[in-house]
């Protein structure tokens, strides 16, 4: 583990990554607490106002703190890409161990089927999931989830195809325990690295496809101050106050910026190989 | 390249096609109004319902409503759109054309951007100019195509600048340099995250292929540094960036998508997301088709020229 920590601070994008990581973290944690106003109140004579020393960021078109908006956007944004992450790595990776486990007709069954569905980009399959769920900010995050699993079960075959044939796996099989067991306990620890590192670069991604979602109006819905609707509602003021647009668009990059340096600094330090 | 190899890698596209079509269907399926509903509205009568439900063919079983939907579209009958009463053929494929000019421009800017800057990156590796190169790239790939069309927007369509008109569309045919002008924001946007992405895949390549044997050897011979750098590193880096070019057609349809709507360029994206808006069904449909048939294409088009150009590989 310590040899894993020295490969990950060795490289420039490992430090990085870390110190945002970090100061994410508090932002979702406390960014709240940090927030100088309530991110719903209307400050009706102060509105789209550039950055000044009572609103930091300014304020958009009802007045509304953008500092302490984007404070709170935090946790929605934030949580709601990595649960989708979430839900893409685990429906994904069940489905690539029971396909690559089981093998034969099944495996080739679902592996016709998942490669048919990446040839769906991202964006249009969660767009047509949503057309069927409704526009939410739950449902879009079910239909990121759905979107990414594909992706998530091919790394997961491939694993298990590797590890299915080792020792370790035969001396279960010959032990006499299940396939249930087998799978969980002997195939899904291997998937760990892989799936990880993948899921964190998804991350950035899911961030990213959020925010589109939501500026197109097929994510999370007003008063919500979440950062790609932030954008849309700041859109048709954007000539007279263009902060209410470039806070919320930083603050997208930053976390995607986060999540891809630090998918790849792991992926050095899990792979010292490369 | 085998006869067999083209004949697999088309009953493939064929499984794809087949699995997007079946996915694209559910939804009529799924969805908790049918198009009688849609049509009629809320407040039709139940005798209205029933008679046009019979009209469309909603009132057989599924798997003939498929069937009947598929066989059209394989005969180019996309069906009629709810909301326009146009036939969607029509619509899809001038939007589509539309659309794929963006798209080619937008290639076309990032061949003519990426490789020479991710080679420059490479060959300078680990001084300034590469962790310039790195960094843009960082950015780009980390900035959602609706963050930087927005940003673009505000910055040269406002009335200070005002340097690009901030939406329409004029033909490309009817004028050229005035068509060329409208769809540059628009080909600006999506070539700079695209850029980000080849030009990532062209570094990390060029930089392998610059440490191989055969460089090394070329270089030993005493063979110009240029040569070496084109004539062996590049051709050789070049591969796996057309699979990068084919797998980032798929960022380009979401982007073209995100694109479209925000400068309101009439293209396949935004019609997808305004049927999307208005629940036209048959429209929905078509454009999902549509774009993931092109996207099938472009994969299968990048694996040809893959095996086509690497003579190493034999294909079965």
């Amino acid at each position: 583990m310590s040899d894993f920590t020295s490969r990950f601070f060795r490289q420039p994008q490992g430090i990085v990554s870390a110190v945002l990581l970090t100061i994410l973290i508090v932002e979702v944690a406390l960014g709240p607490l940090l927030a100088p106003y309530d991110p719903e109140t209307f400050h009706v004579k102060s509105r789209l106002l550039g950055p000044s020393t009572d609103f930091f960021l300014g304020t958009d078109q009802f007045g509304r703190d953008i500092l302490s908006r984007i404070l709170w956007g935090a946790r929605t944004t934030i949580l709601l890409s990595l649960i989708a992450t979430l839900i893409g790595a685990v429906a994904g990776g069940i489905l690539g161990i029971i396909s690559g486990y089981l093998g034969g007709r099944i495996d080739e069954l679902v592996m016709r089927f998942v490669d048919a569905l990446m040839a769906i980009p991202s964006l249009l399959f969660a767009l047509l999931i949503i057309t069927v769920l409704g526009p939410s900010g739950i449902n879009a995050v079910i239909a990121i989830g759905i979107a990414f699993s594909p992706g998530m079960a091919r790394i997961a075959r491939s694993v298990t195809l590797s590890v299915k044939t080792s020792d370790y796996v035969s001396a279960a099989v010959a032990r006499g325990e299940s396939t249930m067991w087998i799978m969980s306990r002997e195939i899904a620890p291997n998937m760990l690295a892989p799936v990880i590192i993948e899921a964190t670069i998804r991350v950035a991604f899911a961030i990213m496809l959020l925010a589109t979602l939501s500026f197109l109006g097929l994510g999370s819905q007003p008063p919500s101050p979440e950062w790609g609707l932030m954008i849309s509602e700041g859109r048709a003021f954007m000539f007279r106050n263009a902060w209410a647009i470039f806070w919320p668009g930083l603050s997208i990059a930053i976390v995607a910026i986060t999540f891809n340096l630090l998918g790849d600094a792991l992926r050095d330090a899990l792979n010292p190989k490369n | 390249m085998s006869l067999q190899y083209i004949l697999n890698r088309f009953f493939y596209l064929t499984i794809t096609a087949f699995v997007v079509s079946l996915l694209v269907f559910c939804i009529t399926q799924i969805l908790p109004a049918n198009a009688a509903t849609m049509l009629l509205g809320e407040y039709a009568t139940q005798d209205a319902l029933i008679a046009l439900e019979q009209k469309l063919g909603l009132d057989q079983p599924a798997y003939i409503q498929y069937f009947n939907w598929i066989s059209g579209v394989v005969q180019g009958d996309l069906g009629t759109s709810l909301r326009s009463g146009l036939p969607v053929s029509d619509t899809i494929f001038q939007a589509l054309g539309r659309s794929l000019i963006l798209a080619a421009f937008s290639l076309l800017a990032v061949v003519i951007i990426a490789i020479p800057l991710g080679v420059l990156a490479a060959v300078h590796r680990g001084k300034v100019t590469d962790f310039v190169v790195s960094l843009i790239s960082y950015v780009g790939i980390s900035l959602p195509e609706f963050v930087l069309a927005t940003l673009l927007l505000v910055w040269l369509t406002g009335p200070e600048i005002g340097m690009f008109p901030a939406s329409g569309y004029v033909p490309i045919t009817e004028s050229f340099w005035n068509g060329l002008w409208h769809i540059s924001l628009p080909v600006i946007t999506l070539a700079i995250v695209l850029t980000a992405h080849v030009m990532r895949m062209v570094r990390s390549e060029m930089a392998d292929a610059l440490q191989t044997d055969y460089v090394l050897a070329a270089r030993l011979r005493g063979l110009s540094a240029t040569t070496v750098l084109f004539r062996h590193a590049l051709r050789n880096s070049l591969l796996p960036t057309i699979t990068v070019l084919a797998l980032d057609v798929g960022y380009l349809i979401g982007g073209i998508i995100v694109v479209e709507e925000i400068f309101a360029f009439p293209g396949i994206g935004r019609l997808l997301i305004v049927s999307i808006q208005e629940r036209d069904l048959p429209m929905i449909q078509a454009g999902a088709l549509v774009m993931a048939f092109t996207y099938a294409i472009a994969n299968l088009a990048a694996d040809m020229a893959y095996v086509y150009l690497d003579r190493r590989i034999q294909y079965v």
